[in-house]
């Protein structure tokens, strides 16, 4: 009873603590009612259904990112390459749309969904790979990588892949509007975020109800024991992080095929460290992920509108959400104290 | 062939000149988690201290004229951001890499928002020692234009490497890295030396910082660090935890930094995106050659959780 009322209670604290730090800090250093900011915050957000809309719509992205880092996380990994895996998966995936030029539309989106999840699994697993088997750190070794892949990117977009009409913002060619993923039917929201309940819930089903979900638990809890059990630990890294990456390099695919039409700079504008941060306030929960991502989803799409109306830095919400992140790492210390000295007497 | 064109010769050149002034950063940051590492702790949060340091430091600089009081804030706010760091990590059952990303997001978070009316403002810049007296090559001149904070750079490296090997000091921090039943034996206090190397590993990250924001590139705007804070924390691995090593390190990696610019300097734009990786593929290059699964690493403080 009391482990179950903690997991809510824990964070909510860390939530609240993170909303007065926030609330000061615009009270202090901005002047501005913090009342009137979260009231506008919660209206940017949730208030209307077309704010609904631009919400779930930012949400998609960051529930695949997320399970990059969620995954891994479920072996001990700390992996934080998403942006890196998302950014290439997507440079791939317009390259597939290119060159599958003419094909029907579902051959198309077929092949551009498998380029960018290839892409985005090979990019992680590499990082997996080095950690299993050389030993390096895998959290340093895949932000390098996010690096070498924007580096990548803007390689590919100025270079071979550019289309020369694209004058102002270098982008790859488009890969057609037929070729498009469409919006969920009677909304604006595309079919991205179903792509990403989808895989949520089937990671959740493969986790708790297969032998190989109870393997990587073994793994998580304590590698020496599961080598001594005979589980190849290096191959379920390999795995694990190439299916965090792919589903990061799905995020990329999705971005190209439904929101921008082609490859650019737009894919690195921080859809991927968002997710490390989704992926902790999850605690590495696939199931818990979708709600935390919208959440997520719903500071960002508030920012315009505390920029417009309060005249905010549109930092502010990277701000709110860096104290989040802080402040649910910091509670995590607090778990098993709230009551369990109730219990013992 | 006249004065001002040097040629091929450039690249060389400007690649020393890099070396100078591109690693400065990387030695503020390496030498100081080289220090915070010894005690134990891993901060990951560089990154946010320095972009952190060099918007505080570009503010008052703005503000109050004097870049050099600039950087003694910077300083104190990366102290702080480090005590901060120690502060929360020291709690039980906190997770110090994950605890070192929250801190960079939000640091960084923060430097945006508080810098947003620095950005276009011109502060005045660090002044710089002319090496360069006896060329009269005005390439020369530039590239041998040794920054104040770059001197001060590699001496902290020498006196932390003293420091540490002939200081009672510099015993605790490394007994607190080693072992903590050793340190507790000794009587020392684990957590008061680990909050007190955090937090000056963190003063030295906001000089740094300083560095980017006054002196080169001297400007202040939101892509001013390309992740060099965590670079630096890669190169204290490579460095096997000596400052000297990190200073010749980061000294490396500032000449790797400089290729893509240097080459296209003299004319060589083919491949420009792909020679900005360099850095980042040499440290993931060297963290690959000297990394190893069988044994710890050589000079790997005990105590440390990500090398384990």
């Amino acid at each position: 009873m009391g482990a179950a009322l903690e997991r809510i209670a824990v964070p909510t604290l860390a939530l609240l603590a993170s909303a007065v730090l926030f609330g000061l800090l615009l009270a202090i250093y901005a002047g501005v009612d913090p009342f009137e900011a979260f009231a506008l915050m919660y209206q940017g957000a949730f208030g209307s259904w077309f704010s609904w809309q631009n919400t779930l719509t930012r949400a998609a992205p960051l529930i695949l990112t997320a399970l990059c880092t969620a995954l891994p996380a479920r072996l001990g990994l700390v992996i934080i390459g998403n942006e890196g895996a998302l950014v290439l998966g997507g440079v791939a995936a317009a390259a597939a749309g290119i060159a599958l030029a003419g094909a029907p539309a579902l051959v198309v989106q077929f092949g551009m969904a498998l380029a960018g999840m290839a892409m985005g699994g090979v990019w992680i697993a590499l990082a997996g790979g080095l950690r299993q088997y050389r030993g390096v750190n895998e959290t340093i070794s895949s932000l390098l990588l996010t690096y070498i892949a924007i580096a990548l990117m803007n390689h590919f977009v100025e270079g071979p892949l550019r289309d020369p009409t694209s004058l102002n913002k270098p982008s790859t060619f488009p890969i057609g509007d037929g070729n498009m993923i469409g919006a969920i039917p009677g909304t604006d929201v595309h079919f991205g975020l179903v792509y990403g309940v989808i895989a949520c819930l089937v990671i959740y089903g493969f986790l708790r109800f297969t032998t190989y979900g109870f393997a990587m638990e073994v793994i998580g809890g304590n590698p020496k024991t599961a080598r001594m059990m005979g589980l190849n630990v290096g191959r379920y890294v390999l795995a694990a992080c190439f299916a965090g990456g792919a589903a990061a390099g799905l995020a990329g695919m999705i971005e190209v095929a439904a929101v921008h039409g082609k490859a650019n700079a737009s894919l690195a504008v921080g859809y991927g460290y968002s997710g490390i941060l989704v992926s902790f306030l999850a605690r590495h929960h696939p199931a818990a992920i979708v709600p935390v991502a919208i959440l997520l989803g719903g500071i960002g799409a508030s920012g315009g509108l505390l920029q417009r109306r309060l005249d905010l830095p549109d930092a502010a919400v990277v701000v709110l959400q860096g104290i989040i992140f802080v402040a649910i790492l910091a509670s995590e210390t607090l778990y098993g104290r709230l009551w369990k000295q109730k219990e013992a007497r | 062939m006249d004065d001002t064109s040097l040629g091929l010769w450039g690249v060389p050149l400007a690649m020393l000149a890099g070396a100078i002034r591109v690693s400065t950063p990387f030695i503020f940051v390496s030498v100081g988690e080289c220090l915070t590492e010894r005690s134990g702790r891993i901060n990951l949060g560089l990154e946010g201290t320095l972009v952190m340091g060099a918007m505080s430091a570009y503010g008052v600089a703005l503000v109050s004229g004097s870049p050099w009081l600039g950087v003694c804030v910077a300083a104190c706010v990366g102290l702080l951001l480090g005590a901060l760091h120690a502060g929360i990590c020291q709690l039980p059952r906190v997770n110090d890499i994950a605890t070192g990303i929250g801190l960079m997001l939000f640091a960084t978070g923060l430097a945006f928002f508080l810098g947003k009316p620095f950005i276009q403002p011109k502060a005045p810049n660090l002044g710089a020692i002319e090496l360069g007296w006896w060329s009269s090559i005005p390439q020369v001149k530039q590239a041998l234009q040794v920054n104040y904070l770059f001197v001060l750079g590699i001496i902290l490296a020498f006196a932390l490497a003293w420091a540490l090997k002939n200081t009672r000091w510099g015993l605790i921090v490394r007994l607190a890295g080693e072992s903590v039943d050793a340190a507790l034996a000794m009587g020392a206090s684990v957590a008061r030396t680990r909050l007190i190397a955090t937090s000056i590993g963190g003063a030295f990250s906001g000089v740094g910082g300083a560095f980017l924001s006054l002196y080169y590139p001297g400007s202040w705007n939101e892509g001013l660090s390309s992740g060099q804070g965590l670079m630096a924390v890669a190169l204290v691995i490579f460095a096997r935890w000596d400052p000297i090593r990190c200073l010749w390190a980061s000294l490396l990696f500032g000449a790797a930094g400089a290729i893509s610019p240097a080459l296209q300097s003299v004319g060589v734009t083919q491949g420009y995106y792909l020679f900005s990786a360099a850095p980042y593929v040499l440290t993931l290059g060297l963290m690959i050659a000297t990394c190893s699964p069988e044994r710890s690493l050589r000079g790997a403080p005990g105590e440390l959780g990500a090398v384990k």
